[in-house]
């Protein structure tokens, strides 16, 4: 496939101990994010071995195989290992990989600084599981409520230790974000331009500068009070064990948003590509994206409803509240496929996949704040439900979205479409299966986190059901990592643009060399990539402002020019002469254009467009 | 490398650097990354002190009963609280001469500041050792000692972790590394140190003043 070539590509390293010396002491934004992609995905799998042996439990009423401690420790590390060790990292290793290519830089901020975030890591997960070795894990579930996690075993005290250092982790990691997309972006790449995966890290990494200390003040207390006699969480020294949901959840909460919200960004990213239309309202997107990041640390009591501690109408108010920027997006994202020349691509299918999905657990989250039916179903399988639509369906589908989106831009290999669309399959009706009737269990008063339940009249089947889902679940990741496994064998030749983009990521080789760019296409609009491409010159975006009377070309085959940016000493490649000079367009690039999207100046319309519009 | 010798200058990796265009405007990338890190301890700090006032809020009598004097204003914690506050001053004074490349004036200030520091620590652990000792009152007597014990020592530590990078400041200054146009390191100490100090005025006059 030709290929828009502006790098050179990296030379591989020769021998194998050179190899794992290299990726050992990486500061190589890239490298880290491999590694956080790599090791989030194993613990993607443990996190879901355990979630199979729940349900497997759960499949039919009575004591199948598991003690109670036993399930007890399950569903605590399911829980935090999914929440802390996959998603979290995985979303930090896609956007150490990505977000640095976006805003056009050759590295993070701090580069040393993220090595320290990813080694951490590691640390955390052996810690955790470490637990297991010293008399159990941790089992107070992942929420840890006082005074059950003030009483219970050695493994909570390994627990706190463990996400005191993810914690550490993700603070460290935020504040390179924020320095790298404040200080590190291209020339004219405004905020407004920034691809929107970009603005999505930007305001998670702002949640967790903010909410994770707190979290991280809460797991002191505990800790003091399980080792040291300390009182925070306990009425006859003068405590209170509401305090610590008060702290956890004004954490949790944000947290849901930092777990959701680069979803929002990388299906922000895929709609327009495979919809070949930009993102409707792209201003609207970001202060949507905004304003929920911000109401997001003012709801955190609705999880306390039942608690009788909390102003209810407040947190209700603004539970409901939230709904509307939430609801923005959909509508943004509904109106740029709406009229678009749709590509079902398995990137694009997931993040449909997303769309369809997200917004059932987004609905159930309305209804959870109607405080008299929170109640109702307050600790049931509704909000099992809910929380698993959020993030199986939400952040998952968002997850694989993103890796097979950018899986040739880090390999320099495509996924194969037909195992992807037989994994998205899977996965889609495995998720529905296994989650939705968990609403009705929860209407029904099933309560959570209990290995047993009674064989009321259709509890057996709905549960057998869901268990039928969740191995659905189980079994879609077989292809995928069947896929990966012959990707990697085959040669790469995904070529640098393959999806034929729009951000600036594609514009530099598959994968990228360790310098990233060698120069970089101008940026005039947030999708500089497809105006180098196809030329699009339009009022706003001039690259030199036209005169008066004077109106640029329509489209352009080629860039002129002005737009090939200058060498850098030093980084010229004599193996491939010329490589940086000529951007060869894809060969689909004339027609890819949609009639619609070109200026409307054919008509002879005779204001010729200006940078100022006054 | 002494204070009045030659600097050569090396031409910068960055003004060749395709990647760093926004390196030269607004704030040092460095010294963004410690503001922004200072903003994670406010909130670190902001969940010990909602502890205090949700306990203080829902007790009977505060202090507990019982414990009405044992924390209270004394000629150690008086003094240890304007020996940090001077600190700060010192701090600032060695910022203001590094910008101006005075690294002799640097040196005095941060040698002051990081002698003030220890001092503060030191009259800290006297204090502690005076309460556990002669009032036997400790962390575990009840939520007022947790409490108490809990935000003074995290400061403590934090105080701590400002020693350490005042010595590496100072080792440095010692080394001549720094200069009116290279001192981030300066910079940024400096205000993880203001931030300890400012820490320190709140924890006194929500322990000490308004109990």
């Amino acid at each position: 496939m030709a290929t828009t070539t502006l790098a050179p590509r990296a030379r591989p390293y020769t021998s194998t101990r050179a190899r794992a010396y290299e990726w050992l002491t990486t500061t190589d934004h890239k490298k880290i994010g491999v590694m956080y992609m790599a090791s989030a995905f194993l613990f993607f799998l443990i996190g879901g071995v355990y979630a199979l042996l729940i349900r497997a439990e759960l499949a039919v009423p009575g004591i199948q195989f598991l003690e109670f401690e036993t399930y007890n420790q399950l569903f605590t590390l399911h829980g935090t290992v999914m929440i802390f060790l996959f998603v979290m990292p995985m979303w930090t290793g896609l956007a150490n990989y990505i977000v640095p290519l976006q805003v056009g830089a050759a590295d993070m901020a701090f580069p040393r600084i993220n090595a320290l975030s990813y080694w951490m890591i590691p640390v955390a997960g052996l810690m955790l599981f470490s637990g297991y070795a010293f008399g159990g894990a941790a089992n107070a579930g992942w929420t840890g409520y006082a005074p059950l996690s003030v009483r219970e075993n050695i493994g909570i005290d390994l627990w706190v230790g463990s996400l005191v250092l993810l914690g550490t982790s993700s603070i460290l990691g935020a504040i390179n974000f924020i320095a790298t997309i404040f200080k590190m972006r291209a020339p004219g790449l405004t905020l407004m331009r920034m691809p929107l995966f970009v603005w999505n890290t930007l305001v998670t990494s702002v949640l967790l500068l903010f909410a994770v200390p707190v979290l991280t003040a809460g797991f002191v207390m505990l800790f003091i009070d399980r080792n040291y006699g300390g009182g925070f969480f306990d009425p006859a020294l003068g405590g209170n064990p509401i305090l610590w949901q008060h702290i956890f959840w004004f954490f949790g909460h944000p947290e849901v948003y930092i777990l959701i919200l680069p979803a929002f960004g990388v299906v922000s990213e895929i709609l327009p590509v495979f919809s070949r239309k930009p993102l409707f309202g792209y201003k609207a997107f970001v202060f949507a994206t905004a304003s929920i990041g911000a109401l997001g640390f003012s709801v955190w009591a609705h999880h306390m409803f039942a608690t009788g501690a909390v102003y209810l109408p407040f947190f209700s108010f603004f539970t409901f509240l939230i709904a509307v920027p939430t609801g923005i997006k959909f509508f943004n994202w509904l109106a740029t496929m709406w009229g678009g020349q749709l590509r079902l691509s398995t990137p694009m299918l997931f993040a449909i996949g997303f769309i369809a999905l997200f917004l059932i657990g987004g609905l159930d989250g309305a209804f959870l704040a109607v405080v008299p039916f929170d109640f109702h179903v307050h600790d049931t399988y509704w909000v099992v439900s809910h929380i698993h639509y959020v993030l199986v369906a939400g952040a998952v589908f968002g997850i694989f979205a993103a890796l097979y989106y950018w899986w040739p831009k880090i390999t320099g290999r495509m996924l194969d479409e037909r195992l992807g669309k037989v994994q998205w399959v899977l996965l889609f009706v495995g998720t529905n299966v296994a989650f939705f009737p968990q609403h009705i269990l929860g209407l029904d008063g099933m309560i959570r986190r209990i290995i047993d339940y009674a064989p009321n009249p259709g509890w057996t089947e709905l549960n057998f059901l869901s268990t039928i889902g969740a191995f659905m679940v189980g079994i879609s990741m077989l292809p995928f990592m069947w896929n990966v496994f012959i990707t990697q064998r085959k040669p790469a030749t995904a070529g640098d643009d393959p999806w034929d983009a729009n951000t600036l990521e594609w514009a530099t080789t598959s994968p990228p060399p360790t310098y990233n760019f060698e120069a970089l296409p101008p940026v005039r609009s947030e999708r500089p990539l497809f105006d180098l491409k196809y030329g699009a010159v339009e009022p706003h975006a001039a690259a030199v402002p036209a005169a008066r009377g004077e109106s640029h070309e329509e489209t352009r085959a080629d860039a002129p020019e002005e737009f090939l940016g200058e060498p850098v000493e030093g980084h010229e490649d004599p193996d491939v002469p010329g490589a940086r000079t000529t951007p060869q367009v894809s060969e689909h690039a004339p027609d890819a254009t949609p009639r619609e999207e070109r200026p409307k100046r054919e008509g002879g319309d005779p204001a010729p467009p200006t940078e100022g519009r006054s | 490398m002494s204070a009045g010798s030659e600097v050569v200058q090396l031409p910068h990796a960055e003004e060749s650097h395709v990647a760093q265009p926004h390196g030269d405007q607004g704030m040092n990338t460095a010294l963004l990354g410690m503001m922004l890190f200072i903003g994670s301890e406010v909130m670190f700090f902001a969940g010990l002190f909602a502890a205090y006032f949700n306990a203080r809020a829902a007790a009977d009598q505060w202090p507990p009963a019982g414990l009405e004097d044992v924390v209270h204003l004394n000629p150690i914690v008086i003094i240890a609280t304007v020996i940090l506050i001077i600190s700060s001053f010192t701090m600032q004074w060695g910022v203001w001469r590094i910008r101006k490349g005075d690294r002799t004036g640097l040196n005095r200030a941060v040698g002051v500041t990081l002698l003030l520091g220890i001092v503060f620590l030191a009259m800290q652990a006297y204090d502690y050792f005076l309460l556990v000792s002669e009032e036997s009152f400790g962390i575990n007597s009840g939520i007022y000692g947790t409490l108490f014990y809990t935000l003074t020592g995290f400061h403590g530590a934090h105080v701590f972790g400002g020693v350490i990078g005042l010595l590496v400041v100072f080792g440095r200054g010692i080394a001549g590394q720094f200069s009116a146009r290279h001192h981030i390191a300066v910079e940024a100490v400096s205000a993880y140190w203001h931030f300890v100090d400012v820490v320190w005025i709140a924890l006194f006059i929500v322990l000490y003043i308004l109990h």
